[in-house]
C-alpha cells in the first residue's frame, strides 16, 4: 500500500472521557491504517470502545473528553482542524451509519428532502434536478425503486430504512464512513442484504469503511481486515482471514470460541467481563480473563509486533510463540488468579 | 394436523389452530377518516405439540409472529381463535385461551417466561430480592424470613452467588448477563412446568450468550423443564433446541427434528435463513442468491404462499398477484438507466391501484396497452429467470389497459415430507385431499 | 435512603446544584419561622398590647420595640410575618398534599385503565384545569366558606387543593400510558400479578418521581394564590390566624400615604418564599428530568503511562519477525 492509497492514519490515538469514578480511557494507545475502499471490521464486546473510537474518528466526542496522538486524513491532520472544518468535513468527506435508522431520520420530511438537505448543506445552490439525479443514482445501488423517491420514512420497511440511511451517507461521495452496528437492529435475511451492499461499496463509491460491529460472522463476510479492540486497546490487527482462521491473541481466539455458529458443537465462554475502564487491570488488560496467562502478562505490557501477514499483536504469548522474547522461567509461570464468579459477566 | 413427539414423552401443551389476531386502526380516527379496519394475524392456524421435556425451538423474523406465540402460551396475548390445551402434572387438561382472569394467574404458575430485554424486563425501583421473590408473594406461598430464604436459593441456582450480595441491589446496578440470570431466577422461582424464552440472550454480549444458554440446559436438566425457545436466530437453535419449528407470517410453514431441519432443509424459507447466517469462516461466505424483500405486512399476507414474494423457488401455483407486479416493474427500474425508467414510468402510470390484490391486474390505459406489453417484455427479457413469469397465465391488451392475469394460488398446508413437516407446494406430500382445492379457492378468491 | 436523598447534589453541575441550595436555605429559613414561631416572634399575630399592658402605636413606625412597625390594626408586622409563615406553609402543605393523594392514584388508574374511565376523568380534570386557577380557588373558597362556616385554614388549602388535583392527574397518566406498555409490567402479569398489585408494585414507583418537582412548584404557586385570597377577602380571617394576602391588602392605602413598611415585609415575604420554593423546584426538576440533566464532567487530562506500560506503545517496525 503507497502512502496515497491511505486514507485513514491513527497513530497512538487517546480518547479519555470525565466520569464520576475518574477518566474513563475509552480509547487508549489506537494505531491503525485504511486504505482507500477498504473495509476494516472493529470486533469486541460492549464497553471495550469501539463506538468512541468510530465517533472520535469523525470529530464526535463525548462532553468532555481529550484526544491525543495523530490522526491523519488524506494526510491531514484531523485534531489540529478547527470545530468548523470538522463541521464541513462530516457529510461530505467523513459519513457515518447508525445502528437504529428510523431515529435518524425526520418522520415529517420526505426522502427527497432529506436527499436535498443533506446535499445542500454541503453544496450550496445545487439544484432540485441535480440532487434528484444524484441521489437516484444511489437509491439505485442500493437497490430502491426511484418511485419511492417522494416517499415518507415510515413508508419503508426497516431494511430500507437503512439503506436509506446508507444512500444519504454516500450521496455526497465521502471518502470515509464509520457504519456502527448497522445491522444489529435487522433480521438475518435483511442483515445479509445491507452485508452485501457494504461488501459491494468500494466497487462504486472508493469508500473506505469502518465497520464496527460484535458479530464476528458479519466481519468474515464483510471486511478486509480486522481490529480487536479490548479495554481501549487494539490487541490484534489484520488480514480478516488469517486472523480467523489462525488467532494470535487470547482474546480474539476465545471470542471466536464463544461466537454460536452453525458449526458450534459446545457452548464456550469467556469468564468475567470487560473491566472497568476507570481502572484496567495493570499491564497486559486480558490477563484477568486469559486462559493461560503467564506471570508477565500481569507485571509488563506487552507490545506492538508485527507478524507474518501483517498481523499486529499485542500479546506476551505470541511473542513467545514466535520466538520474539525471550522470557525467564519466572517470567513464564502460568498465573496464579483469583476465581472469577460465575455471573461476573457483561 | 399437528405434529406428536414420540410416545415415551407425554405431551405438556397442545396448540389447535391457534389464531391471534388483532384489530388495527379501529380508533376513532380511523372510522373519522373512513380507513376502515385491518386486522393483522399475528398467529394465523397454528398446530403445534409440546412434549414433556423437550425444547421446542420457534424460529422466524421478527413480524412472524413468533413473540405473540410465546405470549399467547401463557394467555397473555389472547386467543381468537382454535385451542391451548395445557396438561398439568397432574394429567388434567386446561384450555389456556378459554380461562377466566383468576385461571390465568393461577396457571402462571405453570407456565413461565422469560423475556428479550434483561433492561426492560426488571422494576427498576424494585430490589432483586422483592423482584425476584415477587411471584412467591403474589400466590401466597411464602414471606418473611421463607421468602428470603428461597429467593437466595433460587438466586444461587442461576449463578448469581452469594446470593446476599445481589439480594439488595437494584437492577441498574447489574450487568445484562446478571440481569437476565434475576428474570430467569424470577421464573423458575415457582418451580414452573414449561419456561416460553422469548430471544433470551439475542440483545447480550456475544460472550455472554453461551453462560446464558449453558445455564438454561442446566436448569433444564435439574428442574425437570419444558422450554419453548423462541429466536430469529438459527444457529442458537441448533444449539439449543430437540425440535424446531420454522414461522413465517403467523404460520408455521416447518417442523421437525432439529437435526433433519439442519441436514435436509425442505422449505425454501428454512434454507434461506440457513444460508443467510454470517459465519466466522473465512472459507465460507453468504450466498448471493437470498431472498430479495421483507417480510409483509402481517395485516395484508401475499396471496397463496405467503413466502412467495421473495421464494427463489416459486412456481406457478404459489399465489402470484398483482402485488408481486408491482415489485418485479420497481425492480426492473433501479436496474435500468434513469430515462428508461422515465420513459416506461410515463408508459405503465401509476401502481398503486395493484396494492389491492388480485389475480386479474390492470396496467397502463386503453391506449397505451401495446407499449406497456413491450416495457413487460423488456422487463422479462432482463431477467427471464425471476419466477413470477411462471405465474402469469397470459397478458391481454384490452380496452381499458393491459390485463396480466395470474394462475390461481395454492395456500399450502402442513404436510409431512421426510422426517419433518413443511408447508409448501414443492412438498405436495401424500396424493390432494378434498380441503385443499377449497383452500385454492379462499386463496383466489 | 440517605444516598437517595442526597442524590439530587451528587449528580447536578454547577448552576443547577446552587440553585437548589438558595432555594432549600429560603426555604429552610420560613420553616423554621413556621415551627419556632411562639418563640422566635416577639407578640402574637393578634397583640395589640404589650406585657405592660400598654396598646402598640397604630401603624408606628420600625422601632427597637417593633423592628418591622406596627399595622392600622395596632399588630407588630414582624410578628406577623413570622407567624404567617406558619399559616402559609401549614396551607400549603394540607393543598399539594390532599392534591398528590387524590390526584396521583386517579392519575394511575386512569392511565393503567383506559377506556371510558379514563376518558371521563380526563374530561373532567382537562375541565377543571382549563378554568384559571385564581377564578376558580375563588369560587371553591367561596362555596366551601359557606359549607365550612367561615374562612379557615382548612377551607383555604381545600380551594387550593382543587386547583391542583389535575396538574398531578395529567402528569401521572401520561407516564402511567408509557409505562403501562414497559416490558416489566408485561413480566408482572407473566408471573401472574393483579392488576391492582401491579399499579401498586410495578407502576406507581415509576410514575410518581415527576410529582415532587410538581409539588414545589405548586407550592409556590399555591402560596402566592393563598395571597390572593387574602387580597380578596376569601383567605383566612385575621383574627384566626396571620395571613400575608391578608395584611397586603389592609396596608394598599398605607403606601400612598408614605407608610412603606406595612407593605414592604409582607410583601417581601411572599416574594422570598414563592422564589425560595421555585428555586427548589427548578433545581428538582434538573435533577429528575434526565433531557435537562448535566452530569457533572470533569474535564479529562491525558497522562502517560505507569511503570508497566512501554514507553511508547505504538508499533515498533523494527519488531517483525519471521519465524
Amino acid at each position: 500500500m503507497t502512502r496515497s492509497d491511505v486514507v485513514i492514519e491513527a497513530d497512538d490515538l487517546r480518547v479519555w472521557y470525565g466520569s464520576e469514578r475518574g477518566p474513563v480511557k475509552a480509547v487508549d494507545g489506537v494505531s491503525f491504517n485504511l486504505a482507500k475502499g477498504e473495509i476494516l471490521g472493529l470486533v469486541g464486546e460492549s464497553g471495550c470502545g469501539k463506538s468512541t473510537l468510530g465517533r472520535a474518528l469523525l470529530g464526535l466526542l463525548p462532553p468532555g473528553a481529550a484526544m491525543d496522538g495523530t490522526l491523519l486524513f488524506e494526510g491531514e491532520d484531523l485534531l489540529k482542524s478547527s470545530r468548523k472544518a470538522m463541521l464541513a468535513r462530516r457529510g461530505s468527506e467523513l459519513g457515518m451509519i447508525f445502528q437504529e435508522p428510523l431515529t435518524r431520520l425526520n418522520p415529517l420530511m420526505r426522502i427527497s428532502q432529506h436527499f436535498e438537505e443533506t446535499v445542500r448543506t454541503h453544496e450550496k445552490g445545487i439544484s432540485k434536478d441535480e440532487v434528484r439525479r444524484r441521489a437516484l443514482e444511489v437509491l439505485r445501488l442500493m437497490g430502491i425503486p426511484p418511485t419511492r423517491y417522494r416517499a415518507y420514512p415510515h413508508e419503508f420497511s426497516g431494511g430500507m430504512r437503512q439503506r436509506l440511511m446508507i444512500a444519504l451517507a454516500l450521496v455526497l461521495r465521502p471518502s470515509f464512513v464509520v457504519a456502527d452496528e448497522p445491522t444489529t437492529a435487522l433480521d438475518v435475511l435483511v442483515e445479509a442484504q445491507i452485508i452485501r451492499i457494504l461488501h459491494d461499496l468500494r466497487r462504486e463509491f472508493d469508500t473506505s469503511l469502518l465497520l464496527i460491529t460484535h458479530n464476528l460472522g458479519i466481519v468474515a463476510e464483510a471486511c478486509d481486515r480486522v481490529a480487536v479492540m479490548y479495554a481501549g486497546k487494539i490487541v490484534e490487527l489484520g488480514d480478516a482471514k488469517t486472523v480467523f482462521s489462525k488467532p494470535q491473541h487470547p482474546y480474539t481466539r476465545e471470542l471466536l470460541r464463544s461466537t454460536i455458529s452453525l458449526r458450534t458443537e459446545g457452548l464456550n465462554y469467556i469468564p468475567g467481563a470487560p473491566p472497568d475502564l476507570t481502572d484496567p487491570p495493570p499491564a497486559c488488560h486480558f490477563h484477568p480473563r486469559g486462559p493461560d496467562a503467564m506471570n508477565i502478562c500481569a507485571t509488563k505490557a506487552p507490545r506492538d509486533r508485527v507478524y507474518e501477514n501483517g498481523i499486529h499483536v499485542q500479546c506476551w504469548a505470541a511473542d513467545l510463540a514466535h520466538g520474539a522474547v525471550d522470557l525467564t522461567d519466572e517470567e513464564k509461570a502460568p498465573l496464579i488468579r483469583e476465581e472469577i464468579s460465575v455471573a461476573d459477566e457483561a | 394436523m399437528p405434529t406428536k413427539p414420540d410416545a415415551t414423552t407425554d405431551t405438556v401443551m397442545d396448540l389447535e389452530g391457534l389464531e391471534v389476531h388483532y384489530e388495527l386502526g379501529s380508533g376513532m380516527l380511523a372510522r373519522l377518516f373512513g380507513l376502515g379496519t385491518r386486522t393483522v394475524k399475528a398467529v394465523d392456524g397454528v398446530n403445534l405439540s409440546l412434549g414433556r421435556g423437550e425444547v421446542l425451538g420457534v424460529v422466524g423474523e421478527s413480524g412472524s409472529g413468533k413473540t405473540t406465540l410465546g405470549r399467547a402460551l401463557l394467555g397473555l396475548a389472547p386467543a381468537t381463535g382454535g385451542s391451548i390445551a395445557y396438561h398439568d402434572t397432574g394429567g388434567r387438561a386446561h384450555d389456556v385461551a378459554s380461562m377466566s382472569a383468576a385461571e390465568l394467574r393461577r396457571l402462571r404458575t405453570d407456565v413461565q417466561m422469560v423475556f428479550q430485554d434483561p433492561h426492560a424486563a426488571l422494576n427498576p425501583t424494585m430490589t432483586i430480592e422483592a423482584a425476584v421473590g415477587h411471584p412467591l408473594r403474589i400466590h401466597g406461598i411464602a414471606k418473611g424470613a421463607e421468602l428470603s430464604r428461597r429467593v437466595a436459593q433460587a438466586l444461587e441456582r442461576v449463578g448469581l452467588s452469594p446470593a446476599e450480595q445481589f439480594m439488595n441491589k437494584y437492577p441498574a446496578d447489574l450487568s445484562g448477563g446478571q440481569k437476565q440470570r434475576a428474570v430467569i431466577a424470577r421464573a423458575i422461582i415457582l418451580d414452573p412446568d414449561v419456561l416460553v424464552a422469548d430471544e433470551p440472550v439475542s440483545m447480550l454480549d456475544m460472550s455472554v450468550r453461551a453462560k446464558i444458554l449453558q445455564l438454561m440446559l442446566d436448569l433444564k436438566s435439574e428442574l425437570g423443564l419444558t422450554y419453548v425457545y423462541i429466536t430469529h436466530d438459527l444457529a442458537t437453535a441448533k444449539f439449543f433446541c430437540d425440535r424446531i419449528a420454522i414461522m413465517y407470517l403467523g404460520r408455521v410453514v416447518e417442523i421437525g427434528p432439529t437435526q433433519e431441519i439442519f441436514e435436509d432443509p425442505k422449505h425454501p424459507y428454512t434454507k434461506a435463513l440457513l444460508k443467510a447466517i454470517p459465519e466466522p469462516d473465512p472459507e465460507r461466505m453468504v450466498a448471493r442468491d437470498l431472498p430479495r424483500g421483507e417480510i409483509a405486512d402481517a395485516a395484508k399476507p401475499p396471496l397463496g404462499c405467503h413466502f412467495h414474494p421473495r421464494c427463489p423457488e416459486a412456481v406457478s401455483n404459489c399465489g402470484w398477484e398483482s402485488r408481486d407486479l408491482r415489485v418485479l416493474l420497481e425492480q426492473h427500474w433501479t436496474e435500468v438507466d434513469p430515462d428508461v425508467y422515465q420513459r416506461e414510468q410515463a408508459v405503465v402510470g401509476d401502481l398503486e391501484h395493484l396494492d389491492d390484490p388480485t389475480l386479474d391486474a390492470r396496467i397502463g390505459s386503453g391506449a397505451t396497452a401495446g407499449e406497456v406489453r413491450e416495457v413487460l417484455d423488456a422487463a422479462r427479457a432482463r431477467s427471464p429467470e425471476e419466477p413470477m413469469w411462471s405465474g402469469v397465465q397470459e397478458l391481454v391488451e384490452e380496452a381499458d389497459g393491459l390485463h396480466v392475469r395470474f394462475h390461481d394460488g395454492v395456500d399450502p398446508r402442513l404436510r409431512p415430507a421426510g422426517g419433518v413437516e413443511v408447508a409448501c407446494v414443492l412438498y405436495p406430500g401424500e396424493p390432494e385431499r378434498p380441503e385443499d382445492s377449497s383452500a385454492a379457492e379462499a386463496a383466489s378468491s | 435512603m440517605l444516598k437517595l436523598l442526597l442524590a439530587p447534589f451528587r449528580n447536578t453541575t454547577g448552576i443547577a446544584r446552587w440553585i437548589l441550595i438558595t432555594g432549600l436555605v429560603i426555604t429552610a429559613m420560613f420553616v423554621i419561622f413556621a415551627i419556632f414561631a411562639p418563640w422566635i416572634a416577639p407578640y402574637g399575630f393578634a397583640q395589640k398590647i404589650d406585657a405592660s399592658g400598654d396598646r402598640f402605636p397604630k401603624m408606628g413606625e420600625p422601632s427597637a420595640a417593633h423592628w418591622f412597625g406596627t399595622n392600622d390594626q395596632f399588630y407588630d408586622i414582624l410578628s406577623r410575618v413570622i407567624w404567617g409563615a406558619r399559616t402559609e406553609l401549614t396551607v400549603v402543605l394540607l393543598s399539594v398534599l390532599l392534591a398528590v393523594v387524590i390526584g396521583v392514584p386517579l392519575g394511575l388508574l386512569s392511565g393503567f385503565l383506559g377506556g371510558w374511565v379514563d376518558r371521563a376523568l380526563v374530561f373532567v380534570m382537562d375541565a377543571l384545569y382549563a378554568f384559571p386557577s385564581l377564578l376558580l380557588a375563588i369560587v371553591f373558597a367561596f362555596l366551601l366558606q359557606a359549607r365550612l362556616g367561615g374562612a379557615g385554614i382548612l377551607a383555604a388549602a381545600l380551594s387550593l387543593t382543587a386547583i391542583y388535583i389535575p396538574q398531578y392527574f395529567r402528569v401521572v397518566r401520561s407516564t402511567t400510558v408509557s409505562a403501562r406498555e414497559e416490558t416489566y409490567v408485561e413480566a408482572a402479569r407473566a408471573i401472574g400479578a393483579k392488576p391492582r398489585t401491579i399499579m401498586g408494585k410495578y407502576l406507581f414507583g415509576n410514575v410518581i418521581q415527576s410529582v415532587p418537582v410538581i409539588g414545589t412548584l405548586n407550592a409556590a404557586d399555591a402560596i402566592s394564590t393563598l395571597a390572593a385570597l387574602g387580597f380578596v377577602g376569601l383567605g383566612i380571617q385575621p383574627t384566626e390566624a396571620a395571613e400575608w394576602g391578608y395584611d397586603l391588602s389592609r396596608a394598599l392605602d398605607d403606601a400612598a400615604a408614605g407608610i412603606w413598611w406595612t407593605t414592604l415585609f409582607p410583601g417581601l415575604a411572599i416574594v422570598l418564599l414563592v422564589t425560595g420554593l421555585t428555586l427548589i423546584g427548578e433545581g428538582l426538576n434538573e435533577t429528575v428530568n434526565p433531557a435537562l440533566r448535566k452530569r457533572r464532567i470533569r474535564k479529562v487530562v491525558l497522562t502517560r503511562g505507569s511503570v508497566t506500560e512501554p514507553e511508547r506503545p505504538g508499533t515498533d517496525q523494527n519488531e517483525v519477525v519471521t519465524p
